[in-house]
């Protein structure tokens, strides 16, 4: 039992923060968030040139080769600066897909472009009509000579217009809600039939519609094996809520030191307001709520790379359900602690309290994970890397 | 960054584990699980067995007869202990006074007290709270007047837990009246065959005998009884809540009751089909195992750090507060697991040889009594409230 960082560890924990400290201010982010991108390009290649973006890259394709514990330690500090850089869906998702399932071609082709910076990947997993569900798959894929034909739509797609390089599940049989039957393509959003809708989130993110209109994508633009990519989606999308878990405490902690603050600063009666036990115990309760938390995002860090499924989804929903309840008591509790100021844009709580609130929608809220805790064992736990199905033995 | 246990302490648990399952009787271990009644004889046997293992306390020094153990091997015979349905240790001597006299007692009374509580000898009982002194315990009352070579102790103490099967009780009392009101508290060691000491029994809502009031009427305690210096014995107070922390989370004792509940829900039928495939039901349960998940997490944090020689700090409040939530809610679902069968209140029925026949089913019977005790955890050891104050000023400054 260990929960002490490596020295490598330490290193990186250090590298980000002193990073983020100096080019991501509250201030630094409102720009960011108003630009027309709405990430930082700036940021981006700073990023890479501290080698935060192969974090989860193993160390021969010239990565970090970190796991769920060093994405962890990512992921707290962009939290605690409210970052809206598209690292989640680039790092934590795509480079970690591509690293489980990818072809070496396609390993060394998009690893090294990832890595410095020169593109960013978005993973549109989900459908409008399917919730949380990621075997909801109404978009088809057809073979058609040499090339897949896609049809369908993806819905709020974090970062979807930015990325130079989409991940899209898509059916190759069966019908929607099977597990059989999903694959996942490189879709370039250049590409002919591509449509889509870029709109703001509430957290100051960025998310698409996006839309695939007979769109004709090349035979290796498969990544993984035909029809049974759901394990490999449900791997990607538990590493995105470890990561995501991480990132609420980092806001947790946050909120909690600028309410502490605000406590022992605002005076009222003749007195700072923190002197009041009522207000005292709400404060207690934050704090609580934000250890707990931590724990759960500790515990989804190290279970997210245990290869036993079942161990690893009831870490993940476990950790997740938690973090959405927490998250929704330390956020209104900030507000209410802050009294009128909470209520503004002007301060930072607000925008950490929204992206809280988004945390909790992102891949299955409270209620959902709940629910995927209580039955994880019942769900079949297929390998990522199933065989290749024989098409001749099907018919 | 890692969760488990080193080979070495997975051998130790394995050696724990191996001890536990060989030596703890049957018919304790099934009492402990289905909640039934445990006397006086049920915990001493247990704590003999653990004393002539050598393992009754591995939190002291090895030269008082404890084991010396870091913060994980104690973990681990705990956690060991608690699943397998071992009963709890009568902390008073083992957790609260021994540690107390092995610091600040004299020669003498390490040598006579500490053999003893080791042996289970002494039964040891608490004289903190009094009628008008519980949160705020240093208003206290009692009095002590020094008479020659011996106090004389009049007052009384209440919540009393176990007085009737006491030797001894360690008290707190009044030796000064003037300046603050720390200042004028002792830590007197007090004999509780003594003449003038009535015990009286305080029954609670569930109709148990678990604690009583404790009346001092010029009772005579020899000056060598004392602990310590005169006037510091608020200090020693202190001292002793801070080794009060030992499995103050009680994750172990909840993961077994978690595991009964499940047992229960699975049994019990509901529209038809097992109450644990009802979604609301199912729900609540998993949510409370969610806590523990994390709580578990968290005290092993806290372990480490205090392993890593921190010592036990205000954490420890936070513990408190969390396990003991969890501990009510998991009373609560299985008393409503059971439905009408919760109401039934024949405590002759809750015992390993009741022969009669009986009403609802075995498991049932003690629930709806152990919910309604087990609202007394948040209340005792400081009441959630005042850990709230605690965390409030010594963590966060406020």
């Amino acid at each position: 039992m260990d929960f002490d960082y490596t020295e490598e560890q330490q290193m990186l924990q250090d590298a980000i923060g002193r990073f983020l400290e100096k080019n991501y201010t509250f201030e630094q982010r409102r720009e960011i968030v108003a630009s027309r991108i709405g990430y930082s390009p700036t940021v981006w290649e700073g990023m890479a040139a501290l080698g935060l973006l192969g974090v989860p890259v193993a160390a021969d394709a010239g990565g970090f080769g970190g796991g769920g514990v060093e994405t962890m330690i990512v992921m707290e500090a962009l939290g605690r600066h409210l970052s809206v850089e598209p690292y989640l869906g680039t790092v934590v998702m795509a480079a970690s897909c591509v690293g489980a399932v990818g072809t070496k071609d396609q390993k060394d082709y998009l690893l090294p472009l990832i890595m410095d910076g020169s593109m960013r990947l978005a993973c549109a997993f989900n459908e409008p009509g399917g919730r949380y569900d990621l075997n909801h798959v109404q978009t088809t894929a057809r073979q058609d000579g040499g090339f897949w034909i896609l049809n369908g739509a993806k819905s709020v797609v974090l970062h979807g217009a930015v990325a130079d390089l989409l991940i899209v599940s898509a059916r190759t049989s069966g019908a929607p809600g099977d597990r059989e039957g999903i694959s996942l393509f490189f879709v370039n959003p250049g590409e002919d039939g591509v449509g889509g809708r870029e709109y703001p989130t509430y957290d100051g993110m960025r998310a698409a519609e996006i839309t695939l209109d007979n769109v004709q994508v090349s035979h290796d633009s498969l990544i993984g094996v035909d029809g049974h990519a759901l394990p490999v989606i449900e791997l990607t999308v538990d590493r995105a809520i470890a990561a995501v878990c991480a990132e609420a405490v980092g806001v947790m902690e946050a909120l909690n030191a600028a309410t502490l603050e605000y406590l022992k600063t605002r005076k009222q009666f003749g007195v700072p307001i923190g002197r009041f036990q009522t207000l005292q115990h709400r404060m207690v309760d934050m704090v609580m709520h934000c250890e707990q938390a931590k724990s759960m995002a500790l515990l989804a860090a190290v279970k997210v790379d245990d290869p036993d499924v079942v161990e690893r989804r009831r870490a993940v929903s476990a950790a997740k359900e938690l973090i959405g309840r927490s998250g929704r008591f330390v956020g209104q509790q900030a507000i209410q602690l802050h009294g009128g100021m909470g209520m503004t844009d002007e301060l930072a709580v607000g925008h950490f309290v929204k992206r809280l609130a988004a945390i909790d929608t992102q891949y299955g809220d409270a209620d959902h994970h709940l629910d995927r805790f209580a039955t994880a064992a019942q769900t079949p736990a297929e390998p990522i890397l199933a065989k290749p199905r024989s098409r001749w033995k099907q018919l | 960054m890692d969760l488990n246990y080193t080979p070495e302490q997975l051998a130790f648990r394995d050696e724990v584990r191996a001890f536990v399952r060989a030596s703890l009787p049957h018919e304790l271990s099934r009492k402990v699980i289905e909640h039934k009644h445990l006397d006086k004889a049920d915990f001493l046997t247990w704590q003999r067995i653990l004393f002539e293992k050598g393992w009754i306390a591995p939190h002291w020094p090895v030269e008082f007869g404890g084991c010396g153990w870091d913060a994980v091997r104690r973990h681990i015979l705990e956690e060991e202990c608690a699943a397998a349905g071992a009963p709890p240790l009568i902390s008073f001597g083992l957790h609260m006074v021994g540690p107390v006299i092995y610091t600040f007692g004299s020669p003498e009374q390490k040598a006579r007290y500490l053999p003893r509580i080791l042996s289970s000898e002494d039964w040891w009982c608490q004289g903190y709270s009094e009628p008008g002194s519980g949160s705020d315990l240093a208003s206290l009352q009692t009095r002590a007047v020094r008479e020659g070579d011996h106090y004389v102790v009049n007052g009384q103490k209440t919540w009393t837990t176990l007085a009737q099967h006491a030797d001894m009780i360690f008290c707190l009392v009044r030796t000064s009246t003037t300046g603050k009101k720390q200042e004028g508290i002792s830590f007197l060691l007090i004999d509780m065959h003594s003449p003038g000491i009535t015990v009286r029994p305080i029954i609670t809502l569930d109709g148990a005998h678990e604690v009583n009031e404790v009346w001092f009427e010029d009772v005579r305690v020899p000056v060598e009884n004392l602990v310590g210096e005169e006037g510091r014995g608020w200090t020693y107070a202190k001292f002793l809540l801070s080794h009060e922390r030992t499995n103050i989370a009680g994750v172990s004792r909840s993961k077994r009751e978690l595991a009964f509940l499940k047992a229960i829900a699975a049994q019990e039928s509901d529209g038809g089909r097992p109450l644990i495939d009802n979604v609301r039901f199912r729900d609540k349960i998993s949510r409370v195992e969610i806590d523990l998940m994390a709580l578990e997490i968290t005290v092993l944090r806290v372990l480490a750090a205090e392993s890593a020689g921190k010592a036990p700090g205000p954490e420890a409040s936070i513990l408190k507060i969390k396990g003991t939530e969890i501990q009510q809610a998991l009373s609560e679902l299985m008393m409503e697991a059971v439905g009408p069968y919760a109401l039934p209140y024949l405590p002759a029925q809750w015992s390993n040889h009741w022969l009669g026949e009986r009403v609802g089913p075995e498991y049932a019977g003690p629930l709806a009594a152990r919910y309604f005790n087990m609202r007394k955890v948040t209340i005792y050891g400081g009441s959630n409230e005042i850990q709230r104050n605690i965390i409030s000023q010594a963590i966060l400054g406020l």
